[in-house]
């Protein structure tokens, strides 16, 4: 019985061999060597991950990349939330807005950018007319670093909240209307209710949607590059901008190899740190 | 109940804006693109859709991308069906760590990839196949896939298992028979899923492929930076990107509202 366990898992573990253990494991052995092409690999220990760590715009990137992700959370979450409450819950429009919600969701994310950058071009686009005629005639996504930034903040927006909407809305459909019934007899005002019974309810769909948009913010590397190309300068140079450049134009792939491995790790701890305080703060919470 | 309709109306018109300009856009000359500001086309054009579809340039990227998608999902069912099975049914020494261990690999940063991807696909030459992206794309697709199987077969009870071995079906015979109506929806899902991603993805399929098989939408971000900007092509071409995903959102949106409900994405 518990051999036969192993003989089904085989198919998947020999993909993910190929996939992960393999790869992950050549990153390491990567990380600390010093790589040239050219000339044989020698051995530097840590020294690679001392570089990294020493170089600034390393850092530059990531501490963009953890604002980035802040913001993301802190505008995606909320408005996610807030739209999924607003939608029907049944009716004719039901169907065809989830259709729409789905759609940016399969839009491949180059042309996310794409469409972006044809949305948002100063000599093409829609946004720079509209501001104009605001009178902010200043918006130029290619020049500005403020504008680009914000820029890429708002595709994001568009591009992700659907699946926080979809996530918090198949939540909602699942609270039994018992649970409302009740609080509408105890006299509980709008507020109450949704603060005792919607939002515990939900608790599971906003920890899954916290957690995969902190993930996929932090790994967003086709939007902003085809958006901005991680420019003007490095304004929006977020950290997997910078590790693929190291890894396919730098020269020294050791280097890039340790990029790769302290972003791994970053994106594991931080999404477990989230994980382990949203659960604490919800489960005090909801009892 | 107003306040609402207003907000919903504003977001979806968000939602909406930028796809419309991209559809505006496509249907657009160059020359009125770039010198005008109209919000629909006045000289309505289809010569960019004629563009796309007579460049075999275009129409490989667009076969190169469904043979990977495919492949992908053929290679995530086959081998997620089988490890979600063993992961719902028995308990082994070790299966906590090991979901774990597959589910962290959804974490991780494509960026971080590609370096060893490159190495690796190059050396037991693999390189620029359609066969090196679907492996790939199984790094994220196939733990994600046994996730949501895992899910959809533990809501099936045990017992239906054991009384079709008393009454003495064979395990293939019970599996095809019995057991893959029941889950027939969660492979949907996981399908869709898998479809999703590797459709959508763009750094990995531009890594590991050159000519023979490079994807539609590295064809896409290439001719963006050609110099020669043929804005209404890309913008048509990026207009034919979207439909495959749109045409999927709308037959299983049933399904998808279900995969969403159970929490497992």
């Amino acid at each position: 019985m518990k051999n036969r366990a192993w003989w089904f898992l085989l198919p998947a573990l020999a993909v993910m061999s190929l996939s992960a253990f393999i790869p992950l494991m050549t990153v390491i052995n990567y990380a600390q060597y010093s790589v040239f092409p050219g000339s044989a690999p020698q051995f530097i220990g840590m020294e690679n991950f001392a570089d990294v760590l020493g170089d600034g715009v390393f850092l530059d990137s990531l501490r963009r990349q953890v604002l980035f992700s802040i913001e993301i959370l802190l505008i995606e979450i909320p408005l996610g939330l807030g739209l999924a409450l607003a939608l029907p819950k049944k009716g004719k429009w039901v169907g065809w807005s989830l259709v729409l919600l789905g759609i940016p969701l399969l839009i491949p994310w180059n042309v996310v950018g794409i469409i972006w950058r044809v949305f948002t071009r100063s000599d093409l686009g829609a946004v720079p007319a509209i501001f104009n005629w605001i009178g902010y005639g200043a918006y130029n996504a290619s020049l500005n670093s403020g504008d680009a930034w914000w820029t890429v903040v708002a595709m994001d927006v568009w591009h992700w909240t659907p699946l926080v909407i979809l996530l918090c809305y198949a939540g909602l459909q699942a609270i039994p209307e018992e649970f409302y019934r009740a609080a509408k007899i105890d006299g509980a005002s709008a507020w109450s209710t949704f603060r005792y019974v919607t939002l515990p309810k939900l608790r599971h769909s906003l920890i899954l949607a916290v957690l995969l948009r902190f993930m996929d913010s932090f790994k967003i590397y086709a939007e902003p590059f085809q958006l901005t190309g991680g420019g003007p300068g490095n304004s929006t140079t977020l950290l997997s901008i910078y590790t693929s450049r190291k890894a396919i134009g730098g020269f020294n792939m050791g280097f890039g190899a340790a990029v790769s491995i302290i972003y791994f790790f970053l994106v594991i701890l931080i999404s477990w740190l989230l994980y382990t305080i949203m659960m604490n703060v919800g489960g005090g919470s909801s009892k | 109940m107003k306040k609402r309709n207003v907000a919903l109306w504003v977001y979806f018109a968000f939602l909406i804006m930028p796809i419309y300009w991209m559809l505006n856009t496509s249907f657009k000359t160059n020359n009125e693109i770039l010198n005008y500001m109209h919000w629909f086309p006045h000289n309505f054009t289809v010569k960019n859709y004629v563009t796309i579809f007579t460049s075999p340039f275009w129409r490989r990227g667009f076969l190169n991308s469904l043979a990977f998608v495919s492949l992908n999902v053929v290679i995530v069912i086959v081998a997620a069906v089988p490890a979600a099975y063993a992961f719902s049914r028995w308990h082994f020494r070790g299966d906590k760590h090991l979901f774990f261990w597959l589910l962290t690999n959804r974490m991780a940063p494509t960026a971080a990839f590609i370096v060893p991807f490159f190495a690796l696909y190059s050396n037991i030459g693999l390189f620029d196949t359609h066969i090196a992206v679907a492996l790939a794309h199984a790094l994220f697709n196939l733990p994600l896939a046994i996730w949501i199987l895992e899910g959809f077969m533990s809501g099936i009870p045990k017992e239906i298992d054991e009384t079709a071995f008393v009454d003495g079906y064979s395990f293939p015979h019970f599996f095809w028979k019995i057991f893959r109506p029941l889950i027939s929806q969660g492979i949907a899902v996981a399908a869709f899923f898998a479809f999703l991603f590797s459709w959508v993805e763009l750094l990995l399929a531009r890594t590991l492929t050159s000519t023979a098989a490079k994807p539609i939408t590295v064809t896409l971000s290439r001719s963006l930076g050609a110099g020669g900007w043929d804005w209404g092509a890309l913008a048509a071409a990026g207009v034919l990107t979207m439909i495959p995903g749109a045409l999927v959102v709308y037959f299983i949106r049933n399904l998808m509202a279900k995969g969403f409900a159970m929490g497992r994405v």
